[in-house]
């Protein structure tokens, strides 16, 4: 008997992440008050990035990887992590939903995300993405009094579980054309036996971004996410809309850029198209939104589209882009909901485009802050929006595409009618009724950290630039 | 660095003026509600502050070279090659000086007319000042861009919070107008940072030649967001608007600084950068300006509203400027840079006394006054001289750039010329019949016992004044600093090829 151990160092963050969410669920039956173990989370948390920097490598006989790739988009997930954690314990309780299984969920969905990143092995990431999605569901109809919640995590559900088909259906194509489900190996049999204008190999390029089209909720495979958006408690909506759309393009990226190559003009004739209806269908369907949650549900679809612009770039420096975009993205919109949170009061949801008219007046720092998250989410200098869709424009133009940015530009400027809106409402009227401010220290924390990030990253990019684009350098 | 002349004094003396308003913007920010009066006097005394440091721009600039002066440069993001890098030449430091100015005008005139949200006001008026600022002075692509932009903010604010009744409509007009035009010239930047090898720097973007064909795309992508900011007929319908909404202080502004950036665009980057396309395209150029003098100043005979009608006057005068910036000839270009400068003296001179009866009487229409010059004399001999000015008398600055401007216009092309002229006619016209609708006739009941001007209001305009006449009798003080870039810049136009003008063949040559 030689059983050897897999070698676990690459994994550690992960092994951490999955101890951290068993312990908070053990302290959970313990614990009265929900707050510690939410404090209790944020601090494992730190822990987890902590091991980040040791793990390297590949392990489980190259079944999980990992690189400089997968590190860059995990901290994404934990900056998520702590960002949703933060504004979520003064929410929870005035949703009364304060229970522990909350931030187990939320821990676990994040084990899945970190696994999704670090899949070389199309086994591992299914493994993965379903960890992620089924916390995820759960975490949507989170808001068990509310109908909406429980309407929106149907549909979640249930279109999750078709793209999940989809993936699998994809993956047994290739399985049976190559024989393996090794992404670096399916790359090396395409290329050797030249499959390159193979219709079966298409066909599951075609169900590979259908799958992750849905998790990134790529027009035309958004339909859940307004609904899901809108019915979620907010906290989980920004959890949602920045956490799985990362995860969502970090095996896009891997898959395609790896897997598949050889083949990419074939996946960048599909995704051209798709972005471009991200965009539209995204930025304009946002225009007509009267609550607050569902325009953003939108306009995140919309920036999806945009960081496809990196992806249809189809070389390191467009991966570079895109994540650099995600972790910007992730600052900019999760301050707005945790600005959108504190307007949620008992009896009081705040959730109203309309609920926002005269903040500038009682709240004049909660408008400023708003003011800046919807600039940035707009692109306007000198805020971090800015620096990321350049960066993505830069590459998309270097890689030839200059027409399509010439169509995202046009959809960036639809897009400020509706981010202005807010700011309109917020500054140029008056106030109807008295909007009282949830506010607590931990929610201030979320905030001040988001706003010194889009500030900070939109007048020193050099800092993230440098991260992003030496994380991808060492290559897959 | 040949084209470039470090700066001599022993202070950053362009940083100062982009940071200083910054850092008085941040000193508001930390001031309570309630401290009204603080809150004017630091707006009040940084922007004079900002003005002096300007100065030495004034007295220490080099008249006989067409480099970039007072040049600072240091490097900001490495990774995409850009630099902090800024100086200015003698097409960008009158601007630089005329906004300064106005920052100072600008808070004057607001000191009693805005009473809500007096801590935001004064935030975004220095903010605007210094993005204005760093427009003229930056010699970075990106900087360039992250400053015009980023003036996008204030400006929205100032018109949608503090402006007349319909100005949300105004300031959103204003915001998605000048952000598509916009986002299409940062394609174009985009396009030729990765041509020129990754380059930001717009003297070493200079030094390069383009092919045609990107040259042709590139000036009209260019063309949109400095059309819409000049603003040229077609896309000037967001100017009256703007301006008409705007408070006071936002329509001086408007009128006297940033509505330059859009000519100051044209000449610091379409036709330096893309020379052929430039002179290929002149003839549009000149119908398109040819048709907003016309065009604006037969409207101006149909306003009603006072502000109204200065705000498309503006849009005749800066298709003067745009005349003679395309006439591309030395008489054209500097006269199109020195009635820049005028424009932003008279226009907002006329913006700043409309401001001054309007708080007053809250009413801007023609139809509410008359006989207001025996109710407030000095006023209206104020206002006479800016009306003189206006209509181009001589011995005005109004003067001295129209008739540069003509020149050259005639020089390129004559029925441009006549054409132009018969706007100077018809802007006659407007003028002192407005001057005659307001000031003379029977006195209106509603204006019967105003006060006439204050200290303050008189302080406010008595710069403008001085203007009108020191460039309308020596023009020289500023034509001197304007010559040599504005040579420089014609000699890099006709130095690559010179061939006939002809559109039909560019388009050719842009479908094949």
């Amino acid at each position: 008997m030689n059983f050897q151990l897999p070698d676990i160092n690459p994994i550690i963050p992960e092994i951490t992440m999955t101890a951290l969410a068993l312990a908070v669920l053990i302290a959970d039956l313990l614990i009265k008050k929900k707050e510690i173990l939410a404090l209790f989370s944020i601090v494992g948390v730190a822990a987890v990035a902590y091991t980040l920097k040791a793990s390297s490598g590949m392990t489980f006989g190259g079944m999980f990887i990992s690189d400089g790739y997968s590190t860059f988009f995990k901290l994404i997930f934990l900056i998520n992590v702590v960002l949703t954690v933060a504004i979520s314990i003064k929410y929870i309780a005035v949703e009364k939903v304060n229970f522990g299984e909350y931030y187990v969920l939320i821990l676990f969905s994040t084990v899945g995300m970190m696994i999704m990143a670090s899949a070389s092995d199309l086994i591992v990431l299914y493994l993965g993405l379903e960890l992620m999605a089924l916390s995820t569901y759960v975490l949507a109809g989170f808001n068990r009094h509310n109908v909406k919640s429980s309407e929106g995590a149907l549909k979640y559900f249930l279109l999750g579980a078709f793209s999940s088909a989809f993936l699998l259906y994809g993956t047994s194509l290739i399985y049976g054309m190559t024989g393996t489900t090794d992404i670096k190996a399916i790359s090396l049999f395409i290329s050797e036996k030249g499959l390159m204008g193979n219709p079966a190999l298409l066909l599951s390029v075609i169900f590979f971004v259908v799958a992750f089209g849905f998790k990134i909720a790529a027009v035309p495979f958004h339909m859940w996410a307004p609904d899901a958006y809108e019915g979620a408690p907010t906290s989980i909506t920004a959890f949602m809309s920045v956490g799985p759309k990362a995860a969502g393009f970090a095996v896009l990226g891997r898959v395609l850029m790896v897997a598949f190559a050889s083949v990419s003009v074939n996946w960048t004739a599909i995704l051209i198209p798709i972005a471009i209806l991200t965009m539209g269908v995204g930025n304009i369907v946002a225009l007509s939104q009267t609550n607050i949650k569902r325009m953003l549900a939108y306009s995140s679809i919309a920036h999806a589209g945009y960081a496809l612009l990196g992806i249809i770039a189809a070389n390191n420096e467009g991966l570079a882009s895109v994540m650099n975009y995600l972790m910007i993205y992730a600052f900019m919109n999760i301050g707005a909901f945790a600005v959108i949170i504190m307007l949620r009061s008992e009896g009081f949801s705040g959730e109203n485009i309309s609920d926002y008219e005269g903040l500038s007046k009682k709240h004049p720092l909660a408008a400023a802050l708003m003011l800046i998250f919807m600039f940035s989410l707009t692109g306007i200098p000198p805020t971090a929006g800015f620096i990321g869709k350049l960066y993505l424009f830069i590459t998309a133009i270097n890689a030839g595409y200059t027409w399509l940015v010439v169509v995202a530009v046009i959809f960036s400027a639809i897009s400020a009618y509706f981010y202005l809106r807010i700011v309109i409402y917020m500054y140029m009227r008056d106030p109807k009724e008295e909007v009282v401010l949830t506010t607590s220290p931990e929610t201030s924390v979320a905030l001040a950290v988001s706003t010194f990030a889009v500030l900070a990253i939109g007048v020193f990019p050099s800092f993230l630039l440098e991260l992003a684009r030496s994380a991808i350098a060492a290559g897959f | 660095m040949e084209q470039v002349i470090m700066n001599q004094l022993n202070y950053p003396i362009l940083s100062a003026l982009i940071f200083l308003p910054i850092f008085g913007a941040l000193l508001i920010l930390f001031c309570r509600r309630s401290w009204e009066l603080l809150t004017k006097w630091i707006a009040l005394v940084t922007s004079f502050a900002t003005f002096l440091i300007s100065l030495p721009l004034f007295t220490n600039f080099d008249r006989t070279t067409h480099k970039m002066q007072f040049a600072e440069k240091h490097s900001w993001i490495t990774d995409w090659n850009i630099n902090y890098f800024i100086g200015v030449d003698g097409i960008s430091v009158l601007f630089v000086l005329l906004s300064t100015l106005t920052a100072i005008l600008c808070v004057l005139i607001s000191w009693e007319s805005i009473t809500k949200k007096v801590k935001e006001f004064y935030i975004s008026i220095l903010l605007t000042t210094a993005f204005m600022i760093g427009v003229f002075c930056s010699l970075d692509f990106f900087l360039f861009y992250i400053f015009w932009e980023a003036m996008l903010i204030p400006m929205f604010l100032i018109i949608g919070v503090w402006g007349g009744p319909n100005r949300v409509y105004a300031a959103i007009k204003f915001f998605l107008y000048t952000l598509v035009g916009s986002l299409l010239m940062l394609v174009g930047i985009i396009v030729i940072y990765l041509y020129a090898g990754k380059t930001f720097n717009i003297l070493e973007l200079m030094t390069k030649t383009y092919p045609y064909t990107m040259q042709f795309w590139l000036f009209w992508a260019f063309f949109s967001a400095f059309a819409v900011k000049v603003p040229m007929w077609p896309v000037h319908t967001w100017l009256p608007d703007a301006h008409t909404e705007a408070p006071t202080a936002g329509s001086v502004i408007l009128a006297a600084v940033l509505i330059k950036m859009g000519a100051y665009g044209f000449l610091r980057f379409s036709i330096p950068l893309f020379p052929d396309a430039s002179r290929d395209m002149v003839p549009v150029m000149l119908t398109l300006s040819v048709i907003a003098i016309i065009y604006g100043a037969v409207i101006c005979l149909a306003q009603t509203d006072l502000k109204r009608l200065i705000a498309y006057s503006s849009v005749s005068h800066m298709g003067f400027v745009t005349l003679g910036i395309f006439a591309l000839n030395s008489q054209g270009v500097e006269g199109g840079i020195l009635q820049m400068l005028n424009h932003g003296v008279i226009t907002g001179a006329l913006f700043l006394s409309v401001g001054v009866v309007y708080d007053r009487t809250h009413t801007r229409k023609i139809a509410d006054y008359g006989g207001l010059a025996s109710v407030m004399p000095i006023y209206a001999a104020f206002f006479m001289v800016f009306t003189l000015a206006a209509v181009g008398l001589p011995a005005t600055n109004g003067f001295v750039g129209e008739f540069l401007i003509l020149l050259g216009g005639f020089t390129k092309s004559k029925l441009a010329g006549v054409l132009a002229c018969t706007g100077i006619i018809v802007g006659a016209g407007y003028m002192l019949w407005l001057y005659q609708r307001v000031f003379f006739m029977e006195i209106n009941s509603k204006i019967v016992g105003l006060p006439d001007m204050n200290i303050r209001e008189t302080l406010a305009l008595l710069p403008m004044l001085i203007l009108v006449f020191w460039i309308g009798v020596y023009p020289n003080a500023f034509l001197g600093l304007i010559h040599a870039s504005a040579q420089h810049l014609l000699d890099r136009v006709n130095m690559t090829g010179g061939q006939e003008i002809n559109i039909a063949k560019a388009i050719l040559e842009v479908v094949r």
